[in-house]
């Protein structure tokens, strides 16, 4: 950081195409002073949650679906495997389309980009129960329905859940700042956007700083730690 | 109380072959009996225990438990499993009271009725242990009271203690005499081990491979609890020996795919006879 600061005075390159350490720092203290910050964090994570919530769901209930029925996992399942190859921020055009410069889009194309991960991890995770396991609850009197399905199917597959849920994590992510660059309202997409206009690059290295330490945050200190939890109880890791 | 009658099994094999596992099988098994299927392995007796739990169905033949033919598996014939099969994500206590559960016992109830199981295999110190911290033959016992704490009336066990060492084996088999000599279960005990079969069962069933059938039957009559230096349990043990050595010779012929290899009984290997007195 030293070195940054003593950089841009010995060298002295233009403000405007990348900040100074004393820049960036202020300006993160103004921003969060006059709450332009926090108001993009806290609209970014909302469409962020919001748009988890459904991926999570809507790509569990397809995971299930294609790890039970072979003939839903031969078409549907197929179509996912391609779907998930194509970046998500390629749909926003069509989400502007069908919902205009909003919200919605920005919505839209996050739970796409988490979706597919989703469903294949829990897929993959059903699929992998050993069948003593299953043998093991039909004996106990589960029979083949719900019991065994909340019971058996899900904490079974869960070390692979889990896993889908942080990978899932990480896409969204991806895909909401991309949204929001385009998109209108506030958010850290649209702060980074906004500063490109006004020329403050101390501005936009700002949220970079903050798109970075939220998802560090998120990932090693929530998501990590769940799943070492959850390794180590399963005796999967010791 | 278990009776099958003239039952063939037949797996459609990936190429759309088929091949005959069981071949006319019939058997019966009383109430409170302690039988072993005894014999080498792929020979089929796991496929009669996994017919009897439900696992799989007949391709023909009669399989009647109580009278009933078998249509699911249920927990009146609880399965204990080479692997102990028990659910990592549970603590000892949850898994044994997990069957309990399903009958939509309470909570204080089941816990109840488990800690009570959980003592007779002594594992009281380990309930709230996850399977992956405990040995593999306290997960076995605790398989085996996961099973019991169901009450049923059959127990089937598929060679429950082959993934044991020596020892802790031992100790099993003692206990699990002493909790079917209290509880008087039916047992059907699945095993390659002859002298595990000889030393726990009543009747010994000794099967023979492809197309797998029961070859011949034995009575252990030997006084309860068993001796291991009962001279009963080694007339017996060398009678099933005699009798499995051709099936043996079998097996290893087709694995080795050697006309001229031989372990008949008896026959004396050349290595003795050429250094003999050489060590004079």
């Amino acid at each position: 950081m030293v070195i940054w600061e003593a950089a841009y005075r010995i060298i002295g390159w233009e403000s405007w195409k990348f900040p100074s350490l004393f820049q960036t720092i202020t300006s993160f203290y103004d921003g969060f002073v006059h709450g332009q910050l926090l108001e993009a964090i806290g609209g970014s994570l909302k469409r962020l949650l919001i748009a988890f919530m459904i991926s999570l769901s809507l790509g569990m209930l397809l995971g299930v679906l294609f790890a039970k029925f072979k003939a839903i996992d031969d078409t549907i399942g197929f179509l996912v495997i391609a779907l998930q190859t194509v970046p998500s921020i390629a749909w926003l055009p069509f989400a502007i389309i069908w919902f205009g410069f909003n919200d919605i889009s920005v919505v839209f194309i996050t739970a796409l980009g988490a979706t597919w991960t989703m469903s294949i991890s829990t897929r993959t995770g059903i699929r992998n129960i050993s069948p003593i396991h299953l043998r093991a609850a039909q004996t106990l009197g589960t029979g083949n329905g719900w019991k065994m399905f909340v019971q058996i199917l899900i904490p079974a597959a869960f070390p692979h859940i889990m896993t889908g849920v942080r990978v899932s994590w990480a896409f969204a992510w991806r895909a909401l700042v991309a949204g929001e660059l385009i998109a209108d309202g506030a958010g850290l997409g649209q702060l980074l956007q906004d500063g490109r206009g006004l020329g403050d690059t101390a501005l936009m290295l700002n949220v970079v700083i903050i798109i970075a330490i939220l998802g560090t945050i998120s990932d090693h200190i929530v998501f990590k730690r769940l799943e070492d939890k959850l390794l180590v109880r399963y005796g999967l890791e010791k | 109380m278990i009776k099958i009658e003239h039952m063939d099994k037949v797996f459609k094999q990936r190429d759309g072959g088929e091949f005959q596992v069981l071949n006319d099988v019939s058997l019966t098994i009383n109430e409170g009996e302690f039988v072993s299927l005894l014999g080498p392995s792929g020979c089929g007796k796991s496929t009669i225990l996994n017919i009897l739990a439900g696992f799989e169905k007949v391709s023909s033949g009669e399989v009647n438990v109580f009278g009933k033919p078998i249509k699911d598996p249920g927990p009146d014939r609880v399965v204990v499993f080479q692997e102990h099969g028990l659910f990592p994500w549970l603590t000892v206590l949850d898994n044994v009271a997990f069957g309990l559960k399903q009958r939509g016992m309470r909570k204080k109830e089941r816990y109840e009725l488990a800690m009570e199981q959980i003592r007779t295999v002594h594992l009281s110190k380990f309930a709230d242990r996850y399977p992956h911290e405990l040995s593999g033959g306290m997960r076995q016992r605790t398989a085996i009271a996961r099973a019991l704490v169901m009450n049923p009336q059959i127990l089937l066990m598929d060679e429950p203690f082959a993934a044991l060492d020596e020892q802790t084996r031992l100790v099993l088999h003692q206990e699990l005499e002493d909790i079917w000599l209290k509880t008087g279960k039916t047992i059907l005990f699945i095993t390659h081990n002859i002298r595990e079969a000889v030393m726990l069962s009543d009747r010994v069933l000794v099967m023979s491979t492809r197309p797998g059938r029961i070859k011949k039957e034995f009575a252990v009559q030997a006084a309860r609890p068993r001796d291991a230096s009962d001279s009963v349990i080694h007339h017996v043990e060398s009678q099933i020996m005699n009798c499995l050595a051709d099936e043996l010779e079998k097996v290893v012929k087709e694995e080795m795919g050697d006309d001229s290899y031989s372990i008949k009984k008896n026959s004396v290997s050349d290595r003795t006879f050429g250094h003999m007195g050489s060590g004079i």
